[in-house]
């Protein structure tokens, strides 16, 4: 750990004057990733500019009959606030799948959605990792990979991103509100995270000096027909080897709206609008899912100890589809997958 | 003796723990304590070129680096740094001795400072260089340079030509993976400094008279200057049987600067530490087409250090479990550059017995035979390593029991026959076998006129209920509620244990409270006797008891004189004998314990998912001292039973020699949410021969066999064999 300076925000504002007028500063909220990394020498900030007391913690309903949930919300409070149970369950789901209550107690909306990867070589800073140090290479591709990524990786990084909740959000179609010095601006959630190419150390497109306000859930919620299934090497307390968030809309056996993300597979959410399109109008079936999952899974390849993902990933997302189209969904307080 | 014993006793420590009153080595207080953080080696082999701590030295708050140029004095013999459980070969590791690194994690320096957090920060800014050498850890690829190790047992018969004119066969490789023990509590020693040159040392530890007899060799100290303490340890499951680096660092640390110091580890360091050894293990089986065995052979290849050769039983169990004219054992180790490993629960039964059960396993499914069919079938009543019987042995109870517990009766034996809904079910089965050994201990009993005794011995109590055994035996053997006993342990001042370990400390202290509470029955009936007109008047010692707080004749309450009373009338307010109880030495019987463990799965084929639904462990381990604390022992091996099986493995790296999992986020042991119901049985099994109480010890044997019974349940379920554990989704899937 270095040392570091310490500053309290007060509001956005405040946040963009103190990380314009220090570039080694990041920002604090519920310090689960940033502390860790920290203690591993992996984040080496000049300055925490803490934003944990910053008003953002409200969930709010929009005109549009969308919600807005404060980028500080924490993710407890998050799974159990009563419009996500009853309007965006697949949200609530996803979270519930991730980390263990103690730390969704202290994870905040916008800390999960700029968590940085497990893979085990970032964290080791002996080891070479063109994510921690650009150009030092990347041990996990001739190395040890079996939760690396089988989607979207580059030469650079076959890194995941390991966040749960961003894969529920990027089935929702979210959005990231964001503040920096130049004012507002929104994107999609699923061009928030990038895919590594030759700057694996870029994890999103949020830019310097920028933060996250809050994120938009459109009035969409598919709160009859959805699911998120996380498959791990334990039941609980564990990450993504494969999740997958699947949300549809039926129309009798007839499904009029499709959403489906990939977690554990790629370096941001896997969403391929073309997966969605192939089940507009089709009747819920296996077939038809299996063909969604192979579109979804379209270009994947594996590396020396993931092989597993490919079927596993496929096979996953039929039976997430299965739990959503039948209204049974993945329960995530059971010592059971369905 | 009635009373406590074999009942389900509360922890006399319980409310200690909850409340958090009870202390641990890294919570003692001391004035001016320094805090001491390690900077380990980065690399597996070399020598350290450069070890600049200059950087270091200026951060404001730190007080000194050690290091292997700038230290005080270390023993430079190896017999100073052998303790009690070092391997007989080699010579152990010395933290801080020389420029060499011989494993990747070594402490190589100790930054000290006012406090922990600045010397934490302050030892990133150690600089240091090695001139790296060629270093190999990888078991798998260096199997070929094995070289055998001494073991007891003899060959029988000629396995070999057995083995291949057996009617039906089964051999195959078992690998088991190393794992770590990862005990809740963080090795820690505080370290407190007198001011007069001796030293309290509060340890995290298995034995605390290992420790100080350690530290005065390798510090050259005499035994009185130093007292090495550690009431309470937050499991350590062999890791604390030998002495650690933080106690040396602590120590040394302390003897440099003349002030207290504490050291603490932090989780990743503790993978620096032992570890139970990678193995691979074949085992052969050859049997006649009745199912009757013909042969065995059992080879295992393990992981050590190149410094030190640590070896324990894989293979000899089958010769306590399974009749067989033929047989052919053999430990096998490869050198690597990693640490020594050391004692994991059940060390060698936990690997080698998985090996075997797998493999009696799948000769069962070769024969066409029930897996219990072919454990009677081939069941040994006595040990064929020394052709000796055993002094018990309820194996055969412990598989009726759990059979019938478990509902095996109902077992289609066809893997994949058995279903629940999309679940693929499985019940598997396998014999678990540990040793009963037992140890000299002494033990001081303090009675005082007023009917409280303290009970105390230097043994730990490693959260097995080593506390609470000693109080139910002396609460018994002196007649006194077991409020009134106090139980003292884990000072190296106390009188002599070894380390706790093995599953020995049960019966050995049990005993030794027994001896030193008999001494006391005797001078209680001299006093009693010598009250004019005593009730007790005539009576021989034999004939008197301690009970409710007298001393009576027994069987006869009305002739009795109070405790109080007697000693009142002898002019004494306590009454104080230590004893070292030792056990006669009997070659002429095997000691053991067993246990039948039964297991179901779910397995959701398609994902790979696997669920342990339901475990019966049916153990025969003598007389159980607390049947409450007796079955905690046996759950928490159970759910450790279903780690070995499905989640840990310490995962390195090879090409940097480097530990890639090293934290309990990514190192796997079964959460909450991974078990289900556990069921433990404890077969009645009578033994007056092992000793007095019929005392066994159940520390381990919990563990053998769990992983086996997944493994053989898993097959069941799906007719996949996965014989490299752990048996992840992937290796069902692939
Ligand atoms: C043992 C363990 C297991 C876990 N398991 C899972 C799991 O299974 N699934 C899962 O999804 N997650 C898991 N997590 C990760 C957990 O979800 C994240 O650590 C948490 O969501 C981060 O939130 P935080 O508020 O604590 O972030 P912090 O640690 O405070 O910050 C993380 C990063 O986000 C940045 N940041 C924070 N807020 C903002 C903002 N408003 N705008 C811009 N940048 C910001 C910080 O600068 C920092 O870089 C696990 C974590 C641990 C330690
Ligand atoms: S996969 Fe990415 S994060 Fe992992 S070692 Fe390679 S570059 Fe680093």
């Amino acid at each position: 750990m270095n040392n570091f300076q310490y500053s309290r925000a007060n509001d956005v504002a405040d946040v963009i004057r103190l990380l314009a007028a220090d570039p080694g500063a990041k920002l604090i909220a519920g310090g689960t990733n940033l502390i860790d990394l920290m203690k591993e020498n992996v984040e080496r900030p000049s300055r925490l500019i803490d934003i944990s007391r910053l008003p953002l913690r409200n969930v709010e309903e929009t005109p549009d009959q969308g919600l807005r949930i404060g980028a500080l919300v924490p993710n407890s409070d998050l799974a159990y606030h009563p419009l996500i149970e009853q309007r965006y369950p697949l949200l609530a789901s996803a979270i519930l799948a991730g980390a263990s209550a103690q730390l969704r107690n202290m994870a905040s909306v916008g800390g999960n959605l700029m968590q940085r990867t497990r893979c085990a070589y970032f964290y080791d800073t002996t080891t070479p990792c063109n994510k921690r140090e650009p150009g030092s290479g990347c041990s996990a591709i001739d190395g040890l990979n079996r939760n690396h990524a089988i989607l979207g990786a580059s030469n650079s990084c076959i890194a995941t991103n390991p966040s749960d909740m961003s894969v529920a959000l990027a089935a929702l179609g979210a959005l990231v509100h964001i503040a920096g010095p130049t004012g507002e601006r929104t994107i999609a959630l699923t061009d928030f995270h990038r895919i590594p190419g030759d700057k694996p150390h870029v994890d999103t497109n949020l830019s310097t000096g920028e933060i996250i306000t809050a994120i938009g859930l459109p009035p969409r919620g598919f709160a009859r027909n959805y699911s998120y299934l996380k498959i791990r090497d334990r039941l609980s307390y564990a990450f993504a080897l494969v999740s997958v968030a699947a949300a549809l809309e039926l129309e009798g056996n007839a499904i009029s709206e499709a959403r489906l993300a990939l977690g554990g597979v790629a370096h941001k959410p896997w969403r391929r609008l073309e997966a969605e399109a192939a089940l507009r109008g089709q009747a819920a079936t296996p077939d038809h899912f299996g063909r969604a999952a192979d579109l979804l899974l379209e270009g994947a390849v594996a590396g020396s100890h993931n092989g597993f993902k490919l079927e596993l990933a496929r096979r996953a997302v039929v039976r997430t589809l299965m739990q959503a189209a039948s209204g049974t969904p993945q329960s995530q307080a059971h010592k059971k997958i369905a | 003796m009635n009373g406590y014993v074999g009942t389900p006793t509360s922890r006399v420590d319980g409310r200690a723990k909850v409340t958090g009153a009870a202390k641990y080595a890294g919570e003692f207080a001391a004035d001016g304590l320094l805090h001491g953080f390690i900077v380990d080696a980065t690399v597996p082999r070399g020598r350290i070129t450069r070890l600049d701590t200059s950087d270091a030295l200026k951060v404001k708050g730190v007080v000194d680096v050690l290091t292997h140029t700038h230290r005080v004095a270390l023993a430079d013999k190896d017999e100073a740094w052998k303790d009690e459980v070092a391997p007989e070969k080699g010579s152990p590791f010395r933290p801080l001795y020389d420029d060499r690194v011989k494993f990747n994690g070594q402490p190589i320096a100790l930054v000290i400072a006012e406090d922990w957090e600045t010397a934490k920060f302050a030892a990133t800014r150690v600089r240091v260089e090695y001139e790296q050498e060629a270093f190999a850890t990888d078991l798998e690829t260096e199997r070929g340079t094995s070289a055998k190790v001494d073991q007891p047992h003899k060959p029988r018969g000629d396995a070999a030509a057995a083995l291949a004119g057996a009617a039906v066969r089964h051999e195959a490789d078992y690998v088991l993976p190393t794992e770590h023990h990862n005990p809740m509590e963080l090795y820690a020693t505080t370290a407190v400094w007198d001011g007069s040159g001796s030293l309290t040392v509060y340890d995290k530890t298995q034995g605390v008279q290992n420790v100080h007899k350690y530290l005065c060799g390798v510090f050259d100290m005499k035994p009185e200057d130093i007292r090495v303490v550690s009431p309470y340890v937050g499991g350590a499951f062999g890791s604390g049987l030998r002495p650690q680096h933080q106690v040396v660092l602590a120590t040394l640390a302390a003897l440099a600067l003349k002030r207290s110091v504490r050291v603490v580890l932090t989780r990743q360091q503790m993978y620096g530490l032992g570890y139970r050894p990678m193995t691979i293990e074949r085992v052969a089986l050859g049997a006649k087409s009745d199912g009757t065995l013909d042969a065995v052979t059992h080879e295992a290849i393990a992981v050590t250090s190149r410094y030190e050769d640590f070896s324990r039983n894989d293979t000899g169990w089958a010769e306590q479990l399974y009749k067989s004219p033929n047989s052919r054992l053999s430990h096998k180790l490869v050198h690597l550059d990693v640490a020594t490993p050391c004692d994991m629960r059940a060390p060698g039964a936990a690997t080698g017995v998985c090996a075997l059960e797998c493999a009696m396993d799948e000769l069962a499914v070769a024969l066409k035979l029930d897996p219990i069919e072919l454990r009677l079938k081939c069941y040994s009543d006595r040990d064929q390593s020394e052709d000796l019987p055993f002094s018990s042995k309820q194996l055969r109870e412990c598989y009726a029991r759990g059979a019938e517990a478990f509902g095996w009766a109902r077992r289609n034996p066809a893997p994949r026959a058995m279903r629940d809904g999309k679940d693929l079910v499985g019940w598997g089965m396998a014999t678990g076998v540990w040793e009963a050994l037992q140890m000299p201990v002494a033990v001081r009993i303090v009675l005082t006129a007023n009917g409280h005794a303290e009970v105390s011995c230097a043994a730990s109590d490693i959260g097995t209920g080593t506390y609470t055994i000693m109080a139910q035996v002396a609460a018994d053997a002196l007649g006194l509620p077991i409020g009134n006993i106090d139980v003292k342990l884990a000072d190296s001042t106390l009188p002599q244990a070894p380390v706790e370990g093995g599953s020995w400390m049960a019966a050995s202290s049990a005993h030794a409270v027994l001896g030193a509470a008999e001494d006391i029955r005797q001078e209680l009936a001299r006093l009693a006797k010598a009250i004019p007109d005593s009730p007790l008047g005539g009576l021989n010692a034999s004939e008197m008891v301690l009970v409710d707080g007298t001393i009576s004749k027994a069987g006869d309450k009305s002739r009795a004189v109070a405790i109080a009373d007697a000693m009142r009338h002898g002019k004494l307010e306590r009454i104080e004998k230590q004893k070292l109880n030792q056990f006669a030495e009997d070659k002429s019987h095997a000691r053991n314990t067993h246990s039948a463990v039964f297991a179901e799965v779910k397995v959701d084929e398609e994902l790979g998912v696997i669920r342990v639904t339901r475990v019966v462990s049916a153990v025969a381990a003598g007389r159980i001292l607390n049947t409450k604390t007796g079955r905690s022992q046996i759950m928490g091996s159970v759910v450790w039973g279903i780690g070995m099986a499905l989640h840990e493995e310490t995962v390195m790296d090879h090409r940097f020699g480097r530990i890639m999992n090293a934290n309990i986020g990514e190192y796997h042991i079964p959460v909450n949410a991974d078990i289900h119901d556990i069921d433990v049985i404890f077969v009645d099994e009578p033994d007056d021969r092992i000793n007095k109480l019929g005392v066994k010890g159940l520390g381990e044997i919990g563990i053998v066999g769990v992983p086996a019974a997944i493994a053989n349940a898993v097959y069941h379920a799906t007719g996949k064999r996965v014989r490299h554990f752990p048996i992840t989704l992937d290796k069902l899937l692939g």
